[in-house]
């Protein structure tokens, strides 16, 4: 194998693939990249056995063929390289050695045999369809930062994407929750999607996939089976197992009954909340809502760090009510809100609130309070 | 040479037998009067707390432990002298000693009988450290002046009073430091009294073994042994960088200690890191039933051990120990802080399902670690599990009429699988 690449093509393939590898391996191969030379290609493949990413980028080949090398150390050396270098990567298929060149720079890499490399087996898709960048990236940036972390709820360690009916027809909709919060984000079904079966996107491939998406006019095909799930762009495949477990039934989770309406400036009411938080205690850092008309006092008393207090005003037009939250979670749902007012909607102290954007219902947020 | 009588606590000049009641309890030691760092250690103490409510035991082998697949807790001096060991499997034991007389520990009464004595030694210092029940740092630095006596006098007199007051023996290690001290206590057992001065440390630690040292168990035994660290001599002959390198942490300490160095305080209040109890079965077992009661029970003992602290911990644990005595644990970091049996317990049998051997097992524990004040445990609610609240409640409730009436009025079924 021998070929020539810029280098800011190789870094931009080595990085995807060198952020997949697990750093901690038991299997030396699997902290390699599968390196693949052929016509007018280069691929980078990389896998963590629940998921593989394969980015194709054009090079100059002058002898096909195929080998691994460590994906860190190559990323590292190609990271170190001055930009705009060109990089010729070749090996002569005895010594077991994959030689670096840049300029005056020459590495020399163990190798491991291509043959050793685990390959992802080809799933039947039952699902097919394509969605633009954008959709997907509000999709899972809206949801992700629900997902749990707690390995206990496996079933919860990712995003469920599936198909669910709303008020204005069958919507694709993606949900996130450590049953503190819970996110649900809607978008328009896509042709294709309808027959797609739910399922639960892990956190890493959620982080992993949305490096496919910087690019607005990109158009992603997106892959579903029972076990798998696929994105691909004209380069990048990223393919990826799917949580094996049940998603909860997260609709009865959103409460349908909670009438007290209270509308916020969403970077107002974020930044009082991030204020008074400063002296909760750090673990629980609870936030105490009180609302009377027109009026939302924030405060935190934490007995041994102090006390915080601030007034906003706000639109509420119901009866008295206090209601304390963990602050982070506040903070993180405020931040969803990017166009309009944040609306949140209150029923009792002890019971779940709901925010949303303006009315805009295709992006709901549910935050379970704490005692305070 | 300064001395002091044991049974009259007079001090004297040398003298094989106390000028005033012509006792042979004689201590004598250069440093006796000067040093001031001591570990006291009660004399087989289970045995001896039961020996001591039925006199009908006093000449009898008993061995506190549990069950026949248990191990042995405590051995009196009776048993020990037949061979009988702590730790030692009971079956073993009862091969050594037959005749012996087996009781179930009873925890709950020596924790009672430990505060007695704990009140004892509160009226020496107020620096004390509790090691477990029966044993403790005591500091009794500068407290001659509060006394008019130094501390040797007044350990000798703990020692006697335990003894007239609570019929109970011990016995003491007065050192210049902790790591000493304690194995100053263990010389002359029982109802020793041993002293190691800082003169005499070098000495006295040369031909030592490592194993000397509390903390260095079999495993780290081992691996000094395979640098040829056998001795404390052995020990000497390190760089103190050199130890650093090779054993971390532990390298450093170990540089001091073969010195005869230990600048660990003596703490009133060292904080409780992990509240956790375990239970080891008559027989194994993998019947996932049993196994769970277990769950309930014992997370309900670290539950109202948490609940009677007022703390609470934000990771839980469960561990399991299989046939062939190989351990797995499993952790998980909870949202928030807690206490609640009700939280323990699902976690911890979550964590159990997690786990993928079958079992069978010979031993379940569950403990809650990272510890911290109760004030905000427990505070999230679950949205997911709407019962949890109500559960909670019925929890508060269960928790007050057991105040009232005691512990075993109110049972979950669970608990009595």
């Amino acid at each position: 194998m021998k070929f020539s690449i810029e280098r800011a093509a190789l870094l931009g393939a080595i990085s995807q693939a060198q952020s997949v590898v697990e750093r901690r391996n038991t299997i030396p191969i699997l902290a390699n990249v599968l390196i693949e030379a052929e016509g007018a290609n280069v691929s980078m493949r990389a896998t963590d056995l629940d998921i593989e990413v394969v980015d194709k980028v054009p090079a100059q080949v002058e002898r096909a063929g195929a080998t691994t090398v460590s994906a860190v150390t190559l990323h590292e050396i190609v990271r170190k390289l001055p930009d705009g270098a060109l990089v010729q990567l070749s090996d002569d298929g005895v010594s077991g050695r994959l030689t670096v060149e840049a300029g005056r720079s020459n590495f020399s890499l163990a190798t491991l045999p291509k043959e050793d490399f685990p390959v992802m087996a080809n799933s039947e898709y039952s699902a097919n369809f394509s969605a633009p960048a954008p959709v997907l990236r509000r999709l899972f940036d809206k949801s992700k930062f629900a997902i749990s972390t707690e390995e206990t709820r496996y079933y919860l360690n990712g995003v469920y994407m599936h198909v669910s009916e709303s008020e204005g027809g069958k919507v694709l909709r993606c949900v996130a929750t450590d049953g503190h919060r819970l996110a649900r984000i809607d978008a328009d079904l896509p042709e294709g999607a309808a027959d797609m079966v739910g399922v639960i996107v892990p956190r890493k491939t959620v982080g992993e996939l949305r490096k496919l998406l910087d690019d607005d006019d990109m158009i992603v095909a997106v892959s579903v089976s029972e076990t798998k799930i696929r994105f691909a762009t004209p380069d990048i495949t990223l393919t990826s197992k799917v949580i094996d477990g049940t998603f909860p039934d997260y609709t009865r989770v959103i409460p349908q009954g909670n009438t007290k309406r209270m509308e916020v400036d969403a970077a107002e009411f974020a930044s009082a909340v991030d204020r008074v938080a400063t002296v909760s205690s750090e673990r629980s850092r609870a936030v105490k809502l009180s609302l009377e008309e027109d009026k939302l006092t924030l405060s935190v008393n934490a007995p041994d760090a102090g006390a915080a207090e601030e007034e906003l005003t706000v639109a509420y037009g119901d009866e008295k009510l206090e209601i304390g939250f963990n602050a982070k979670y506040l903070l993180e749902i405020a931040n969803q809100v990017d166009r309009e007012n944040a609306v949140f909607m209150f029923n009792a102290s002890g019971d779940p609130a709901l925010m949303r954007e303006g009315n805009d219902t295709s992006a709901v947020y549910v935050v379970m309070p704490m005692r305070v | 040479m300064p001395a002091l009588c044991r049974d009259c606590l007079a001090t004297f000049k040398d003298g094989a037998r106390c000028p005033s009641c012509r006792s042979p309890r004689v201590l004598s030691h250069p440093e006796l009067f000067d040093l001031s760092i001591a570990h006291m250690d009660c004399d087989a103490f289970y045995a001896s707390v039961e020996k001591r409510d039925d006199p009908d035991l006093a000449d009898k082998p008993v061995i506190i432990g549990g069950g026949r697949r248990g191990v042995v807790s405590t051995a009196c001096y009776i048993a020990r002298l037949r061979g009988v060991k702590s730790a030692m499997p009971m079956f073993q034991a009862l091969k050594l000693c037959p005749d012996a007389v087996v009781i179930a520990p009873r925890g709950s009464h020596y924790a009672k009988v430990s505060k007695d004595i704990r009140a004892l030694m509160n009226e020496l210092t107020p620096l004390i450290e509790p090691l477990s029940l029966d044993e403790a740092f005591l500091d009794m630095t500068g407290t001659q002046k509060l006394h008019h006596a130094p501390p040797a006098v007044m350990l000798a007199r703990l020692i006697k009073r335990m003894q007239d007051e609570l019929g109970l023996s011990g016995s003491i290690g007065l050192s210049h430091n902790k790591f000493l001290a304690k194995v100053a206590s263990d010389l002359d057992k029982p109802r020793g009294f041993s002293i190691i001065g800082k003169a005499e440390t070098a000495d006295f630690l040369h031909d030592k073994p490592v194993g000397l040292i509390w903390g260095v168990g079999k495993v780290t035994q081992a691996s000094l042994e395979k640098a040829g660290i056998r001795t404390f001599t052995d020990l000497l002959r390190w760089e103190r960088d050199d130890l650093f390198v090779r054993f971390g942490a532990m390298g450093e300490r170990l540089w001091h200690l073969a010195r005869g160095q230990d600048k660990r305080r003596i703490s009133a209040n060292d904080p409780v890191k992990s509240i956790s109890h375990e239970t080891t079965f008559s027989t194994d077992t993998s019947d996932s039933k049993i196994l769970d009661g277990h769950l309930w029970r014992l997370s309900e003992n670290v539950s109202d051990r948490a609940k009677a602290r007022k703390m609470a911990g934000r990771v839980v644990t469960v561990k399991l120990k299989r046939s062939n005595h190989t351990a797995l644990s499993r952790r998980v970091s909870l949202s928030d802080k807690t206490q609640s049996t009700d939280r323990i317990y699902r976690t911890a049998r979550a964590l159990f399902d997690l786990v993928a051997d079958q079992g069978p097992f010979r031993l379940i524990g569950v403990g809650i670690s990272d510890l911290g004040s109760d004030i905000d445990a427990d505070m999230a609610g679950d949205l997911l599990d709407p019962d949890a609240g109500r559960r909670r409640a019925a929890e508060q409730a269960t928790d007050q009429i057991r105040a009232r009436f005691g512990k075993d009025v109110i049972k979950k079924g669970r608990a009595i699988r």
